[in-house]
């Protein structure tokens, strides 16, 4: 955000902000620990907004639930801005010190007037009203999103549009005043940090930039190619073109989760090799040349994690891998001899981690011992006197402002790209539920008495009209794909909305349904906005 | 960019602690004080992470010119205070407060440090009579699901899992007092089987609890099995792998197999609290369980 690669505040801060907007996030289900910290700030009088098409359980804790439309995101933050502006709450003088295209952006946002808002959204004028005010009021406010905001072909442009609020009204860059992207998998923001991106290196550094390449170069006696490589949908991409022919799957299902995921499979399929290496025989593994068991990151492995607030923290293994399974460092290290790099030798985890220090200045100051003896530390930690971060960009308070100013974005509502016709008339949004998690590789195997299955949520409004009722079995439908499901139906969905879990593939094949149509910045996939239908089984 | 002074009032107050004068941060406890000068205090409803209820009696202690004995848990110091922590009025009333709790409550699988005091304290509960014929609430072990057992025979009514499951953390108020005097015990509404409740499994119940009253359905088990061996168990920490929160597991493990979990009260990111997934979802470090 602003330049840096991570969420701006720490879990505490919301525990002392007065205003919380939770925006296509369901924390309470999705990272009930963080929610708990919510839970204080509203104990100690935060006001909450929870924006979701579904009325989900964190939206029930918010003194004003605005049940958007599905992809209307960028429309609705247009229209808080607009009435933030047309009302004068905009924070002029933080405005002028720390951010650029003001002018610009509210001649774009001109046109989102409340009516239009509403119409566009599905969320009534005051309630609108009610958040743009409340948001440009507080002395502290905090907006957090989850993949509400990031699985839709718009990704990118929506967390813009969340970034223009703060910018709008200052609530960035001091304590308890923020932006914070919960990170839907432990690891996420560690991934980012180790350059796991296609045009970054470690430490969120650009590819791009030739000093930097030469910095690692030198590091790592070896020649970095300066091109940016694929993410993952463009792998896809290239699979399906024939130009990739060879994978290494580390940690990941994707013949389970990739969205469309018949067209993923048999892209899978078509290549010459595919080398999964994983805890457990997952249905991609299932399709693998060849399989390389390893030890399970948080129980069995030395190394580290980096939260949604930063904090880089320690993991560490409490037992022994299983028969062959073997630390994850041992194999990618084999694997670089067997290729004819002999320069590796067997580093341990903190041999890894002294080197990133050499390379990534945001964790130079990090040592083994501090994150050992500090509970972890929040980058950026440029040296060992350094405390770390627990929120970021003060620099825009500084007078006159440090660093590059903030540009506002001039972002345009896009709704989803798949639209409701007469054949795909119910919109399909997916998500997860609390014991559960992703395809459930791992959290199948404990026995979870909340456990419900996999059931396709209506809106009893919807139910009545499809003549289906819970615990019926029907047959849903996509563009891509048709599965058969259990009804559920429930009363906190709006008319036309249909919502399903995907955590048991073996039970219910959900992401046939979803749609791969993706965010060319980013390319995440749109997993929360399919068009399907639902049909009565008949009776054999 | 660093987080600012919580307590810009880093005033001083001075108290008189067992003869002894000692300052303390204003908004200290008597507990607190009691920490910070090395005198253990026994503690059964108090934890770090919770906010004090004061019904145990056992961190009691003197404050000249108080009738009574006070909770030290709760009770902020103040400016010329002179307290005892080890008078005969403070050792007879923690003796007795253990001794009572002891002869109606099973407590053999109770926090060592209990069983300690019980010894220290010079408690004995058995001359209360037989205990095994006053048993308040005398109810049978209630297992009704693979995660975790509600065993109330060993319940001393501290309050603490109402708490957690309560607005002191979880705010799913799956459990309450139910029933009067005798009759008082902890319930889910109507006494319905726990997973036809309103709980949701986090199992922050479990992780105050002080006398082995919710335990892991693991170390029921092996317990009931006589496999239950804490001097042969190792805690190593860890963070949680499933979402982006990050919390601090204590993996508790035995012969290479992880029999519990819980979180450190004093990190920032749990305070001690954790979800189902991570409390209980480590069952795939073992699957041919």
């Amino acid at each position: 955000m602003f330049g840096a690669g991570g969420g701006t505040s720490s879990y505490k801060e919301i525990e002392e902000t007065d205003a919380i907007v939770l925006w296509g996030s369901n924390a309470r289900t999705a990272h009930p620990i963080f929610f708990h910290h919510l839970l204080k700030g509203l104990s100690n009088g935060a006001r909450m907004w929870a924006v979701d098409p579904r009325r989900t359980d964190s939206a029930k804790f918010a003194d004003v639930w605005l049940g958007i439309n599905v992809g209307s995101d960028i429309a609705l933050a247009n229209g808080v801005a607009h009435e933030i502006i047309d009302a004068g709450l905009e924070n002029k003088e933080f405005i002028a010190n720390a951010t650029t295209g003001f002018e610009d952006f509210a001649a774009h946002v001109e046109p989102w007037t409340l009516k239009r808002t509403s119409e566009t959204t599905g969320v009534p004028v005051e309630a609108i009203r009610d958040l743009a005010h409340g948001y440009a009021n507080a002395e502290k406010a905090q907006i957090m999103w989850t993949l509400g905001i990031t699985e839709h072909h718009t990704a990118v442009d929506n967390v813009l549009a969340l970034c223009n609020l703060s910018l709008l009204t200052g609530h960035v860059g001091r304590w308890g005043s923020g932006l914070v992207p919960l990170r839907g998998q432990n690891n996420v923001q560690g991934g980012g940090d180790m350059g796991a991106l296609p045009n970054k290196l470690a430490g969120f550094q650009d590819l791009a930039d030739e000093e930097i390449r030469v910095k690692f170069e030198t590091a790592w006696g070896s020649e970095i190619p300066p091109e940016p490589g694929w993410h993952l949908t463009d792998m896809f991409n290239a699979m399906g073109r024939g130009e990739l022919r060879a994978l290494y799957v580390i940690g990941e299902n994707p013949a389970d989760s990739e969205a469309d995921v018949n067209h993923a499979r048999e892209a899978l399929e078509g290549l010459d090799i595919l080398v999964v290496q994983d805890v457990f025989m997952t249905r991609t593994a299932e399709m693998a040349d060849v399989v390389l068991p390893a030890a399970l990151g948080w129980a069995e492995s030395d190394g580290t994690v980096t939260n949604s607030e930063r904090r880089v923290q320690r993991t560490r293994a409490a037992i022994k891998p299983p028969g062959d399974a073997r630390q994850e460092i041992e194999i990618i290290s084999d694997l670089a001899r067997h290729l004819g790099d002999n320069s590796w030798g067997q580093p341990t985890a903190e041999d890894l981690w002294e080197e990133l220090r050499t390379v990534s200045p945001m964790h130079a100051g990090m040592s083994w011992e501090r994150i050992e003896n500090e509970g972890g530390i929040q980058w950026p930690c440029p040296d060992e006197n350094h405390p770390g971060s627990p929120f970021l960009h003060d620099r825009l308070w500084k007078q006159p402002a440090e660093g590059r100013l903030a540009p506002f974005s001039c972002v345009d509502d896009r709704p989803p790209v798949e639209s409701l016709d007469d054949n795909y008339p119910l919109r399909l949004t997916t998500g997860r539920a609390l014991d559960s998690y992703n395809t459930g590789v791992q959290t199948g195997k404990y026995n979870s008495p909340i456990r419900t299955g996999e059931a396709l949520e209506v809106s009893t409004a919807d139910a009545e009209k499809l003549g289906i009722s819970t615990g019926e079995r029907v047959i849903v439908s996509s563009r891509r794909g048709s599965v058969e499901m259990t009804v559920e139906i429930d009363p906190n969905l709006p008319l036309g909305l249909a919502f399903t879990t995907f955590h048991f593939p073996e039970l219910v094949d959900v992401n046939q349904l979803t749609n791969s149509a993706y965010d060319l910045k980013s390319g995440t996939a749109e997993f929360k906005a399919a068009a399907i239908r639902v049909e009565k089984m008949i009776d054999a | 960019m660093s987080e600012p002074a919580k307590n810009p009032s880093e005033t001083l107050v001075e108290i008189t602690l067992n003869d002894k004068k000692i300052s303390a941060p204003e908004g200290s406890t008597i507990l607190d004080a009691c920490k910070q000068a090395n005198i253990d205090t026994p503690t059964l409803c108090w934890a770090e992470n919770l906010t004090p209820v004061n019904v145990c009696r056992v961190c009691v202690v003197e404050v000249e010119g108080s009738r009574a004995l006070v909770p030290s848990c709760s009770r902020p110091i103040e400016e010329g205070m002179v307290i005892s922590t080890d008078s005969e009025r403070v050792n007879t009333s923690r003796r007795m407060v253990l001794e009572l709790l002891a002869s109606s409550v099973e407590l053999d699988r109770a926090d060592k440090e209990i069983r300690g005091w019980i010894t220290s304290y010079g408690s004995n509960p058995d001359r209360m009579g037989n205990s095994s014929e006053i048993k308040t609430s005398k109810q049978p072990v209630k297992i009704q699901d693979d995660l975790y057992v509600r065993d109330y025979e060993r319940c001393i009514l501290c309050y603490k899992c109402v708490e957690a499951c309560g607005d002191d953390a979880q705010h799913t108020f799956a459990i309450a007092t139910a029933g009067r005097g005798f009759e008082a015990r902890i319930s889910t509404e109507f006494d319905a089987e726990l997973p036809d409740s309103a709980c949701v499994y986090c199992g922050n119940c479990i992780g105050v609890c002080p006398t082995g009253a919710l335990v892991f359905k693991t170390e029921h088990d092996m317990r009931e099995e006589n496999s239950w061996d804490p001097d042969n168990q190792k805690v190593t920490e860890t963070i949680c792998g499933f979402c982006g929160v990050g919390c601090n597991l204590e993996l508790h493990t035995q012969d290479e197999k992880i029999v519990k979990v819980t979180s450190p009260s004093d990190h920032s990111v749990t305070e001690g609290h954790l979800c189902i997934k991570g409390r209980f979802g480590w069952q795939h470090a073992h699957p041919e369980n």
